[in-house]
């Protein structure tokens, strides 16, 4: 089967930075002991990440707050369920803070289907510019040049359905490409960037 | 969607860009497909660091919410595994545990509370529950309207307007996707009530919370656990009951 990847050998762990991925999955399995310093210590690592997440999903910042609070709310309660085998901590939030933010932004489309008269109350904000470029870390440039070097359509594809929150089906819309094509370039170009970046199980 | 291509879902499921159906069917698949899911892992932390080139500090005012919402929430029991195999069969009920049954246990009890009010007189048990599906079900005047989901499942509303009840009839439906429950809606016009939670079960029979007669459709929608007052999302499903035959 296409999809089956060796696991190159002693390809180092990756997660996301905001703190060592041991003192962060220690960080968890305090929490989970009841340890609520240890969360506090857990946030701190990761709230950036996890707000500019939500803030460039949703768009809103009171409503990324909101996604960011359920999505920690979520986190403390099911920590004592995170296995370190099987992912980083970081990564374990993050997936929770994306879930929410994407459930957000397709609840709130479904509202405005329903009652026409329902207004989007914000503008998108522009945080390209500022807080990102401030916030510009190591990690971030090598991140940014991992993306790099997918193709358009790769790095579209990526972006509309991570950031964007759109579906796959949405994607393909969007691209104007077949939804196939779409599928493919998602995983494609995510296979990519976890190659280049060395991201092991 | 042949068994090829749904291996292709990988990226599309680790970031989130599934709709509900699909994900539902993908996460069944996954349950059973070990390369699928070590993919989806190294896929979701791959799509993580994407999150290092977003990052915004929130809000002071976030971190202290946050930490007094904690301290009033229990984290839940962790999951005792007693046996080691690998649940092929119907995956994500199974792995959200009794939690969605309970929620469905504790409206069943609240619906039975406000028969007791109303109806004092009318039993609100199992045995009762059955029969009233079996009621609309045999009912002369029972109309029916059947939706096929595709690969996830088939399912047929039958209202009874004499009964002023309706039930729900699943074949082979996959689960919710996981953190989410289905819920029955009757809709009439501009106004949606709930008709309460669907339990996580392929083939069932579910009576409807709530009378039936007027209703001019039933929709399903995926909800977060639990439920929502109001749909969240855009129905997977809706029965017209207006060309009920």
């Amino acid at each position: 089967m296409d999809h089956v990847r060796p696991v190159p050998d002693g390809a180092p762990e990756r997660a996301p930075s905001g703190g060592d991925p041991a003192r962060l999955a220690d960080l968890l399995r305090r929490a989970a002991l009841g340890d609520e310093a240890a969360f506090a210590a857990f946030y701190d690592a990761t709230s950036a990440r996890a707000y500019g997440l939500a803030l460039r999903v949703v768009r809103n910042p009171a409503h990324a707050e909101e996604v960011t609070q359920e999505a920690y709310l979520d986190a403390w309660r099911s920590c004592t369920r995170y296995d370190s085998g099987r992912g980083s901590a970081a990564g374990w939030l993050l997936t929770i803070v994306h879930r929410k933010a994407v459930d957000r932004v397709r609840s709130v489309e479904a509202a405005t289907t329903r009652d026409e008269t329902w207004n989007r109350e914000t503008a998108p904000t522009d945080h390209d510019q500022t807080a990102e470029a401030a916030h510009a870390s190591l990690d971030a440039a090598r991140v940014r040049g991992a993306v790099a070097t997918l193709t358009d359509v790769q790095r579209q594809a990526v972006e509309l359905t991570y950031f964007g929150g759109y579906t796959h089906t949405e994607v393909a819309t969007l691209l104007d490409v077949p939804l196939g094509t779409a599928k493919t370039r998602i995983r494609d170009g995510l296979i990519r960037l976890r190659d280049l970046m060395g991201v092991a199980s | 969607m042949s068994e090829m291509d749904i291996h292709k879902l990988t990226g599309a499921y680790a970031m989130d860009a599934l709709d509900d159906l699909e994900r539902a069917r993908f996460e069944q698949h996954l349950a059973a497909c070990d390369d699928c899911r070590a993919e989806v892992a190294e896929l979701r932390e791959t799509a993580a660091l994407l999150s290092e080139t977003v990052t915004v500090p929130p809000p002071a005012s976030l971190r202290a919410s946050v930490l007094a919402g904690i301290s009033q929430v229990r984290p839940l029991a962790p999951e005792v595994s007693t046996s080691p195999t690998r649940e092929a069969d119907r995956p994500a009920a199974r792995r959200r545990g009794w939690v969605p049954f309970l929620v469905a246990a504790a409206l069943a009890l609240i619906a039975g509370v406000g028969a007791l009010v109303t109806q004092p007189w009318a039993p609100s048990d199992d045995v009762e529950r059955l029969t009233a599906a079996e009621q609309v079900l045999q009912a002369p005047d029972a109309q029916e309207v059947h939706v096929d989901l595709g690969e996830a499942g088939r399912a047929t509303v039958t209202r009874s307007k004499s009964q002023d009840r309706a039930v729900i009839t699943t074949e082979d439906m996959v689960s919710a996707p996981s953190g989410k429950d289905y819920e029955l809606w009757f809709i009439d016009g501009d106004d949606i009530v709930s008709a309460g939670l669907m339990p996580d079960d392929p083939d069932q029979t579910v009576v409807l919370d709530g009378p039936a007669g007027s209703a001019g459709a039933v929709g399903i929608t995926v909800e977060p656990d639990g439920g929502s007052k109001q749909p969240t999302s855009d129905p997977i499903a809706v029965f017209d009951l207006t060309e009920a035959t």
